[in-house]
């Protein structure tokens, strides 16, 4: 569905993308995760053809999208950072606009637009004026205009930048729904998120792409991630020096409160040294009140990552 | 063509979406009114050889509007679209540069032309009052408003010229104003300028805005200012198309 071939774009000095490539196939919903400033929403207006790219080839539905612009656009659903609208428009005439503009014709156009209203739950505010909208609101309706025209392929900017829990959660259900008949392509810094939606992330760092995988392979492929959280009375002993001693404990480090200490065990990714550390804990007689496991999460391959240049 | 007309249509509900057109109108009107009571005072004092259409359009107060207007109406034009940043969703529907520039050109040049209109009944109304004719013959109406539809196409195009330069209104104002005065001042240079030969003072008097609206308001159409105005629209029309293409290399 997207194919991109050593792709590049360098503004006055500044690199912004540096020679990457990545394919998205029909059918996956795929998160592009990376810091601020790292190259997400260029690489989509490339993908978009809102600006050209300064060398590599970009292409979508098999249609380059610098020489075959216009079909290309025509496959597309884009959605672009913080959502710019015509305010003085209501929302049904707005979406009937761009339902229009993107090719959809006659009567065709008043069932789209019903459909899409419906879909991101725009009923109750579809003759209000845009301007007066919500910013939840106002997302829905970006989202509305990228769907109004049955796209195959949806690049969403940050669909959930600014919404509230809810909204978020209404707008993450949405996704879902969609991927089942959509290729999307959606970029974001809530990184739950892209573990419960996207089938494949990639992360992309300073222009450059550091990682392409399943959020599980991800995971599985950090080198320290996930830890042991031991709350214990360890009385005179150095904690710190005999949990260290466990095989697969990587570091630990400690907080006290009063007689209790926080020890926070850093491990090997798939160990579970909990048994063991019970068993220390019972040689040595400590009181223990509270032995938890963290399990790695997407943020900490992103933190490791973005940050392993720096 | 089906999208140049979508464009369009949203161009012109976006004039009258917003406070400025009406605020315009109004104003416009007002002008336009004061001019018509000034020229008709001003025939009153003696026998003259203009007709009142000619001391209307011709006049000093139908001049400012016609150059203050101009840009006013097309300064938002791209500016607009710039700042809040609906250029985007807009350059990537599938849609062709050409057609967004000439949708909002046309856009704003119906609306000029809506403005004007209401001067249309001064004329019968004067011809009723005074059972007097407003002009020698019913050529200086059409003559006059081919004129006004002319000038207003080209200082438009320079209206959207400007407004494609640069996100910030006022600049695309003052931009687009300064050039529509420097070319009409362009016309009157024979006016200022005493020591210039007489084939430099004809060659201005081709371009004199001032002289083509006084042959068109006597129902003269000479096709050369016709040429003129067409060809110069065109070719701004043409600048500003390529501007804004090679504003995505600017990004």
């Amino acid at each position: 569905m997207i194919k991109v071939e050593n792709l590049s774009k360098r503004y006055a000095g500044i690199t912004a993308i540096n020679n990457i490539s990545f394919q998205v196939d029909r059918g996956e919903i795929v998160g592009f995760l990376g810091p601020n400033g790292a190259g997400k929403s260029t690489t989509m207006r490339i993908l978009s053809s809102f600006m050209p790219a300064s060398s590599g080839r970009a292409s979508i539905a098999g249609c380059d999208v610098f020489e075959n612009s216009l079909e290309a656009r025509s496959h597309l659903g884009y959605m672009p950072e913080n959502v710019p609208l015509y305010t003085d428009m209501r929302v049904t005439e707005y979406l009937n606009y761009r339902a229009a503009l993107k090719g959809v014709r006659g009567r065709r156009i008043r069932e789209r637009v019903g459909d899409v209203k419906e879909l991101c739950n725009l009923k109750d505010v579809e003759n209000k004026v845009i301007g007066t909208l919500s910013k939840g609101y106002r997302q829905r309706v970006g989202l509305a205009d990228a769907l109004v025209h049955d796209p195959d392929l949806l690049i969403l900017d940050e669909p959930t930048i600014g919404l509230d829990p809810n909204q978020i959660r209404q707008v993450r259900e949405l996704i879902k729904n969609l991927g089942k008949r959509h290729t999307i392509l959606l970029s974001t810094h809530i990184l739950p998120e892209v573990e419960m939606t996207c089938s494949r992330v990639i992360i992309i760092n300073k222009g450059r792409i550091e990682a392409s995988d399943t959020p599980q392979n991800l995971l599985s492929q950090l080198r320290t991630a996930g830890g042991v959280r031991l709350e214990a009375k360890v009385g005179n002993d150095n904690g710190i020096e005999i949990l260290s001693k466990i095989t697969g404990v990587k570091d630990v480090s400690v907080e006290k409160e009063g007689d209790w200490n926080t020890f926070l065990l850093r491990v090997d990714a798939n160990s579970d040294l909990r048994e063991e550390i019970f068993r220390l804990s019972v040689e040595r007689k400590w009181a223990v009140r509270e032995l938890s496991r963290r399990k790695a999460t997407l943020e900490d391959v992103f933190v490791e990552i973005t940050h392993a240049d720096a | 063509m089906r999208l140049f007309f979508i464009l369009l249509n949203r161009e012109l509900k976006a004039f009258f979406y917003s406070p400025v057109a009406y605020v315009v109108m109004f104003c416009f009107l007002m002008l336009t009114g004061t001019n018509f009571y000034i020229a008709v005072s001003l025939l009153n004092r003696g026998p003259s050889d203009v007709t009142v259409v000619e001391a209307f359009f011709n006049s000093v107060p139908s001049w400012i509007c016609i150059l203050l207007v101009c840009p006013i109406i097309s300064m938002r034009l791209f500016s607009e679209e710039f700042k809040l940043g609906t250029i985007e969703p807009l350059m990537t529907a599938p849609v062709h540069d050409w057609q967004v520039v000439l949708s909002k050109f046309f856009g704003a040049l119906i609306f000029y032309v809506i403005l004007w209109t209401p001067s249309a009944f001064y004329f019968p109304l004067f011809e009723w009052v005074t059972k007097a004719h407003a002009a020698w013959s019913p050529g200086a109406y059409l003559g006059s408003y081919t004129f006004i539809l002319l000038i207003g196409m080209f200082y438009i195009s320079i209206g959207c010229l400007a407004s494609v330069f640069t996100s910030n209104q006022i600049i695309a104002a003052i931009l687009a104003l300064a050039a529509t005065i420097l070319l009409f001042l362009f016309g009157l240079v024979s006016f200022f300028v005493l020591n210039i030969t007489a084939a430099f003072r004809d060659l201005i008097g081709y371009f004199s805005s001032i002289e083509h609206m006084a042959g068109f308001s006597r129902g003269v159409f000479d096709t050369r200012p016709i040429a003129l105005y067409v060809s110069a629209t065109a070719l701004i029309l043409a600048v500003t198309y390529q501007i804004f293409q090679s504003r995505k290399w600017r990004m």
